[in-house]
């Protein structure tokens, strides 16, 4: 696991094979929208979000950028590569001053070895 | 480790005022983390980060312009969440609408052109082969990369305006010469030509492109040497939704030479490949016949040419149920010019200009079934608006709208 932006936090494992944050996120309230996932209507805050495959539009940015903002977003985002689209709402996050939240890049076949729903730690 | 040359040191440090600077240390701290040795100077920017998703967007770019920021290359806007040319037309609640429209002003005062389009490169955005650029995007950077050989990587909202203001992106992923090499060809000559011919097929191939094939570079041979470039802007979009695509090669048509090694992996296309995608482009199963809500295309942005293609599927008949067409000002400007506008008028079609059905409250607040040509719309429909969708050519989606009931021509897919 190699930390992307640093930090630490806890939280429940959200395991997504594949995810675009704009079109997968509610962005006011933090819930997945799409029929499709596994976890449809579950919230993503203070989840450790796992998403094997980061995909899809570029304005998943400003979607994290709002969670953060408005209280909403994962503990931690571990994802299966690394995706600049995602950072960038925690790099402006920290820009503004608000709250932030670590970035990790794990292979998903690393991924393998954590269960959806258990607690993981970052440190 | 990313080395700054001493000028853009100085930038970071504040010579050229705090917004610039902040700029600049964004596009460096995601050059550090993508792992870039350096930034390389831009030639033009294209903005997604103009689209309201909550007041953080708003208030970054508020910040930006309090802090003296102003872009530093010529700069295309991506769509807004307001409808500027047609009032009511978004169902946006007013405080939400008051905060998109700050936002969208304050990209203004950036110093951006009001283009307000997912279709940059048809509203005379179109930077030269082998150009660095910064855009945002995905349908945009896709056809930026494949269809002009310029070269941007995928870049998230905010990471283009901070290009944008600083004139430097990272040095990394497509602007480097070895990512943009394919490692796979996709061979097309086994498919039947008669649906290669057909406009509903280039969104189904990249469907397929995009879930299949994502995250590799691919170049297809055995395609038509002429395509049209609202084929290639539809395929590159729904290559881009589905999977995460900023370019593939075309061998024959795009302008770059794919540089396939000796011995490359290849793969045969096969029409059923492309029947499975088609049918992943819908999300109920309808037959002939069945009610259908609304018709939508548009994603990207109708282009001049595509209007005219639906004048002549409409022939002037009236429509039965909603018809959405989104498209950017330039489009309606060129209309205009054309002495089309009042053909626009009383052909009964709901134009969408600066945003689109999507990205912001437009279909009546209902459950319903959307019929499109657009791989993107097919996409994103189901999760941004609750309706459910079915994949069509724009010929059935004349015909849906006239009878207000289902007509599909499934003949194509044969």
């Amino acid at each position: 696991m190699t930390p992307l932006l640093p930090g630490s936090a806890q939280g429940r494992v959200l395991k997504l094979p594949s995810l675009s944050l704009w079109g997968g996120v509610d962005p006011f309230s933090g819930k997945l929208t799409d029929p499709a996932l596994p976890h449809c209507g579950e919230s993503v805050k203070d989840r450790v979000l796992m998403i094997g495959e980061p995909v899809g539009s570029s304005s998943s940015s400003a979607v994290l950028l709002e969670l953060l903002h408005a209280g909403n977003a994962p503990a931690a985002i571990v994802l299966g590569r690394a995706d600049a689209i995602v950072a960038l709402g925690v790099l402006v996050a920290r820009e503004m001053g608000w709250a932030t939240i670590p970035l990790l890049v794990m292979a998903p076949s690393e991924q393998e070895g954590s269960a959806d729903g258990e607690t993981m730690k970052i440190e | 480790m990313v080395q700054l040359t001493s000028a853009e040191r100085e930038t970071v440090d504040g010579r050229d005022g705090p917004a610039r600077a902040m700029a600049l240390r964004i596009v460096a701290d995601t050059a550090r983390l993508l792992g870039a040795a350096k930034l390389v100077p831009i030639a033009s920017a294209h903005i997604d980060g103009c689209l309201y998703h909550g007041d953080s967007g708003t208030l970054f770019a508020e910040r930006l312009v309090a802090d003296g920021g102003a872009v530093a290359v010529p700069t295309t806007l991506n769509v807004g969440a307001l409808d500027l040319l047609h009032a009511g037309r978004v169902r946006l609640a007013p405080e939400r609408a008051a905060m998109a429209r700050r936002m969208m002003d304050a990209y203004l005062r950036l110093g951006c052109r009001p283009t307000w389009t997912c279709a940059p490169y048809q509203a005379g955005h179109r930077p030269a082969l082998g150009q660095h650029v910064a855009w945002g995007e995905s349908n945009a950077v896709a056809f930026c990369n494949t269809v002009l050989g310029a070269r941007s990587e995928r870049y998230g909202d905010f990471l283009d305006i901070c290009a944008a203001l600083s004139g430097r992106a990272p040095e990394f992923g497509l602007h480097l010469d070895d990512n943009r090499r394919a490692t796979l060809e996709v061979d097309a000559t086994a498919l039947d030509p008669r649906l290669v011919a057909e406009d509903a097929f280039w969104p189904v191939l990249g469907a397929w492109l995009g879930e299949t094939e994502g995250g590799r570079i691919v170049a297809f041979t055995g395609l038509p040497r002429r395509i049209d470039e609202d084929r290639l802007k539809a395929m590159g979009a729904a290559a881009a939704s589905t999977g995460s695509v900023g370019l593939f090669h075309i061998v024959g048509v795009t302008p770059e030479d794919p540089k396939l090694a000796p011995g490359h992996e290849s793969i045969r296309l096969t029409g059923a490949m492309l029947h499975a995608a088609r049918d992943r482009l819908s999300t109920a199963r309808a037959h002939a016949g069945d009610a259908v809500d609304a018709v939508a295309v548009g994603s990207p942005h109708f282009s001049y040419d595509e209007f005219r293609r639906l004048f002549a599927h409409l022939k002037g008949r009236k429509l039965a149920i909603p018809f959405y067409v989104c498209t950017g000002r330039h489009t309606l400007a060129a209309l205009a010019e054309a002495g089309l506008s009042e053909t626009l008028k009383t052909s009964g079609l709901t134009v969408v200009a600066d945003t689109c059905i999507v990205v912001t409250p437009i279909l009546p607040a209902s459950d319903g079934l959307l019929l499109t040509n657009s791989g993107k719309f097919a996409h994103y429909t189901r999760p941004n608006t609750g309706y459910d969708v079915l994949y069509g050519s724009l010929a059935d989606c004349a015909e849906t709208a006239i009878a207000g009931r289902l007509v599909r021509d499934e003949m194509i897919w044969r």
